[in-house]
């Protein structure tokens, strides 16, 4: 019972960072943009957000106003790349695919390089600390597994009904479902298509440069290169597993932070096998998970990864 | 709200596409509750002269006056403003959202700052369709809606804009004809508080519908004027620039051996279920027989059966002796087969290929066009340029992707490179769907050329004058099987009306 419990309480705080950029994703391709970055604007984020809480500290305690600060400024380099790359594929119209490799790469170069000339080696900082909610905290099972975590955790899984609403709810999310699906007639309709497709890239890069950011100052409480560990291109495919909407997204995270838990707590358990396989799992569960809930899936925003162009004639 | 609209001029439009003068310093007026019919075959500039008027594409030169004062349009919402609003042939509607959220849009009234007032907008598509009695269901989504009903929603969500001024881009094409029916009845109506656009080149819309006419040809007007004034004939002279009379078939069959004897075919459609039940039929050199019936009851399949396309369950398909069930395309076509199919684009055509590129596609490894499997580029652009003349194929030049081109000049490049393969046996499906008058012409044209020639025609249709026209035999199609087949004399339109049906014609006697 208690290893359950263990394992459920670490499930939540670790599907945050997938949670936020996944959500991030799919406001991308709701647009019609496909993001294939998210990985590199991830990278981005965690240097950023942990370097600032560094600078200040030199690695010691700092004042808890400087993590925030860390994940506001990692927010914001996120909505710049989101706009970088959507200069590129919208404005330019470059293949999506190919460009979002390109600020893959980029993204987590660049953080490696500006990592070990501002910081050097491996460095962690105190991070952000864990804020139990009074009361509910103390609820048995379920007050550790939801209501012990910091607050950057209670704040993402906030944002998963407020996806939901923006999407549905808001003359914006109307806007990008109409973009993402059929462009033409959003035109036609007087949206402004590469506007709107600017913003949902802005909202998503930023999502994903907090999510990297969470990964550094809240969770793992350092930087290094291999930080991010594919986690943006896991958060790309659960766009598809979620069919593009948040609250399934939210459960594809939770399920991929479920079978990392596992991971790590069977590693513990001292099984003779070596480890690389059990780190293998999480992502074997994805590539299952994806393989059989495509079969009938629906298909995506039908603009999905085509740039649009008023006066091409079609 | 803005004032109404008492006059639209348009003044020496003029828009270039690379390569192609789109409009040509076109100039019109339309006035209070008139309706312009704006015709043209297609390719002559009428969508993008309209597309223009709303604000989609900038003009090169040209100007747009309302009510005497000159307007710009930058985009859909600068011409929303001012009271115009179209609906386009290719409905602009997104399928996955409904009705309500379509009309919301462009219902910017209804964008409150964390909040979408889609029950407001919910009571203005409520309000506007009882007003004009234009039925829809605000709340069903696009992709439940039936052609028709689309295109009723297309007109709710202009009028919910606020138009006061509509264009309607060939309204009728994608209907049945009791919609087009009560679609021209409907704008009647209309008629007394709005002005209307309305382009077609069905001219018995025009003549039912319209008070002024103005002609489009290669961009440029070339007439306007009262539509009481003039007949059709005289409009559709006006619109080809020549005389349309569509040939006939009139000569007696000379006779010729049997050349397509499908007998007792069970076909399955898409959907498993039997689309031809021991479907059999004979037809012979030199002969055009029609296939006539509601889309839908096997044609495909039989097209697609007769061409390697589809499983044939049971039976033969004997080919000048040689059985064609169940064999590969390649097979069909080297034994001289030669194939219009239904969708141009999707079948007929590589659409990303040029227009040459196009003209070989079944020939690339024939020696004319290749040595050691190395294309002859210049014996490829050579038969390009032969074919794009003798087809009167509209095109800058024969490089251009053959998807960009118009539905008639798509159906023109399939025509040259089926009928200029020298085929012993030709198969047209709808070969006119969706055509122009002056493409229609050319293509009946060249069928009853090669049916001079001695070739055998199957020609599949719904046009009941197209096959009356044009085929020696009838035979009506209906669920899987041959109702009856009757001789050119023998047929007229409403017998072939009933036999499709599927009813009786009562006469008893086997043709």
């Amino acid at each position: 019972m208690d290893l359950v419990v263990n394992i459920l309480s670490m499930t939540v705080p670790f599907s945050v960072a997938i949670l936020l950029a996944s959500t991030g994703e799919m406001f991308n391709q709701r647009s019609g943009v496909f993001n294939l970055g998210c990985e590199g604007i991830m990278a981005m984020g965690a240097f950023i957000g942990m370097l600032i809480p560094f600078l200040v500290g030199g690695g010691g305690p700092v004042s808890g106003v400087y993590n925030w600060l860390g994940l506001l400024a990692a927010t914001l380099i996120g909505a710049l790349l989101g706009l970088f790359f959507g200069l590129i594929v919208v404005t330019f119209r470059a293949p999506q695919g190919i460009a979002g490799i390109g600020l893959q790469m980029f993204g987590v170069g660049t953080a490696g390089t500006l990592f070990r000339h501002f910081v050097g080696g491996t460095q962690s900082i105190p991070g952000m600390n864990s804020t139990p909610i009074p009361l509910l905290s103390r609820i048995p099972v379920i007050g550790p597994i939801f209501f012990s975590h910091n607050l950057m955790v209670y704040i993402a899984f906030l944002f998963v009904p407020a996806a939901w609403y923006v999407l549905f709810k808001t003359s914006w999310g109307l806007k990008v479902r109409a973009v993402g699906t059929h462009p033409r007639a959003a035109d036609s309709m007087g949206i402004n298509v590469n506007r709107t497709r600017y913003e949902a890239l802005a909202l998503g890069g930023a999502l994903a440069g907090l999510a990297g950011a969470y990964l550094s100052v809240c969770q793992v409480k350092m930087f290094s290169d291999e930080l991010i560990a594919g986690r943006g291109f896991i958060a790309v495919a659960l766009v598809y597993f979620g069919h593009w909407h948040p609250v399934k997204i939210m459960a594809g995270a939770l399920l991929f932070s479920f079978a990392q838990t596992i991971q790590y707590n069977v590693q513990g358990l001292g099984i003779d096998l070596p480890y690389e396989f059990f780190v293998m799992l999480p992502y074997i569960v994805v590539i299952v998970v994806l393989a059989f809930t495509s079969k009938n899936q629906k298909t995506g925003p039908a603009a999905l990864g085509k740039p649009f162009n008023r006066e091409m004639r079609t | 709200m803005e004032e109404k609209i008492k006059q639209l001029r348009i003044e020496h439009i003029t828009k270039r596409f690379p390569g192609i003068l789109a409009t040509d310093d076109v100039s019109l007026t339309v006035d209070e509750g008139e309706i312009l019919a704006l015709v043209g075959e297609n390719g002559a500039g009428k969508t993008t002269l309209m597309n223009i008027l709303m604000g989609i594409y900038q003009q090169d030169e040209g100007r747009i006056y309302i009510n005497g004062k000159e307007v710009r349009f930058r985009g859909p919402e600068d011409a929303f403003k001012a009271g115009l609003g179209m609906v386009h042939q290719q409905y602009m509607l997104v399928p996955d959202m409904t009705v309500t959220e379509n009309v919301a849009l462009g219902y910017q009234a209804a964008w409150k700052p964390f909040h979408l007032d889609l029950d407001m907008v919910r009571k203005k598509v409520i309000e506007v369709s009882e007003h004009y009695s234009l039925a829809v269901n605000p709340d069903a989504y696009i992709w439940q809606l039936t052609v028709g009903e689309q295109q009723r929603v297309e007109l709710v969500k202009t009028l919910c804009l606020g138009a006061k001024f509509l264009i309607l881009d060939e309204p009728t094409s994608a209907l049945t004809p009791q919609e087009t029916d009560e679609l021209v009845s409907l704008l009647k109506r209309m008629k007394s508080e709005l002005s209307i656009i309305f382009i077609s080149h069905k001219l018995n819309e025009v003549k039912a519908l319209c008070d002024k006419v103005a002609i489009l040809r290669h961009g440029a007007l070339v007439f306007s004027g009262n539509t009481a004034d003039y007949s059709s004939n005289d409009i559709a002279a006006l619109m080809t620039g020549h005389e349309i009379v569509l040939p006939e078939n009139k000569e007696v069959w000379a006779g010729g051996e049997l050349a397509l004897s499908v007998k007792n075919i069970n076909v399955r459609s898409d959907r498993g279920f039997l689309a031809l039940e021991d479907f059999s039929l004979d037809i012979f050199q030199g002969e055009i027989v029609g296939l006539a019936g509601v889309s839908g009851n096997g044609q495909r399949e039989l097209a697609e059966a007769v061409n390697g396309l589809r499983e044939v369950e049971s039976g033969t398909i004997e080919f000048f002796g040689t059985d064609l069930a169940n064999k590969k395309p390649y097979y069909v076509i080297e034994h001289g087969m030669g194939y219009i199919p239904e969708e141009r684009n999707i079948e007929g055509i590589v659409p990303s290929f040029a227009i040459r590129e196009n003209f070989i596609l079944k020939d690339s490894d024939k020696d004319r066009f290749s040595r050691h499997r190395f294309l002859k580029k210049k014996e490829i652009s050579r038969n390009a340029d032969t074919l794009r003349q003798s087809f009167d194929i509209r095109t800058p030049d024969t490089v251009t992707a053959a998807g960009s081109l118009s539905g008639g000049n798509i159906q023109k490049v399939i025509l040259a490179r089926e009928i200029t393969r020298a085929p012993k046996f030709l198969i047209a499906v709808y070969p006119t769907r969706g055509l122009d008058m002056g493409a229609i012409e050319f293509i009946h044209q060249e069928l009853l050329k090669k049916r001079r020639e001695g070739i055998g025609i199957l020609l599949i249709s719904e046009e009941l004058d197209e096959i009356m026209n044009l085929c020696d035999r009838i035979a009506v199609i209906y669920k899987g099987k041959i109702q009856k087949v009757l001789s050119h004399k023998e047929a007229n339109r409403r017998r072939l009306g009933i036999l499709m049906a599927g009813l009786d014609d009562g006469s008893g006697e086997e043709a």
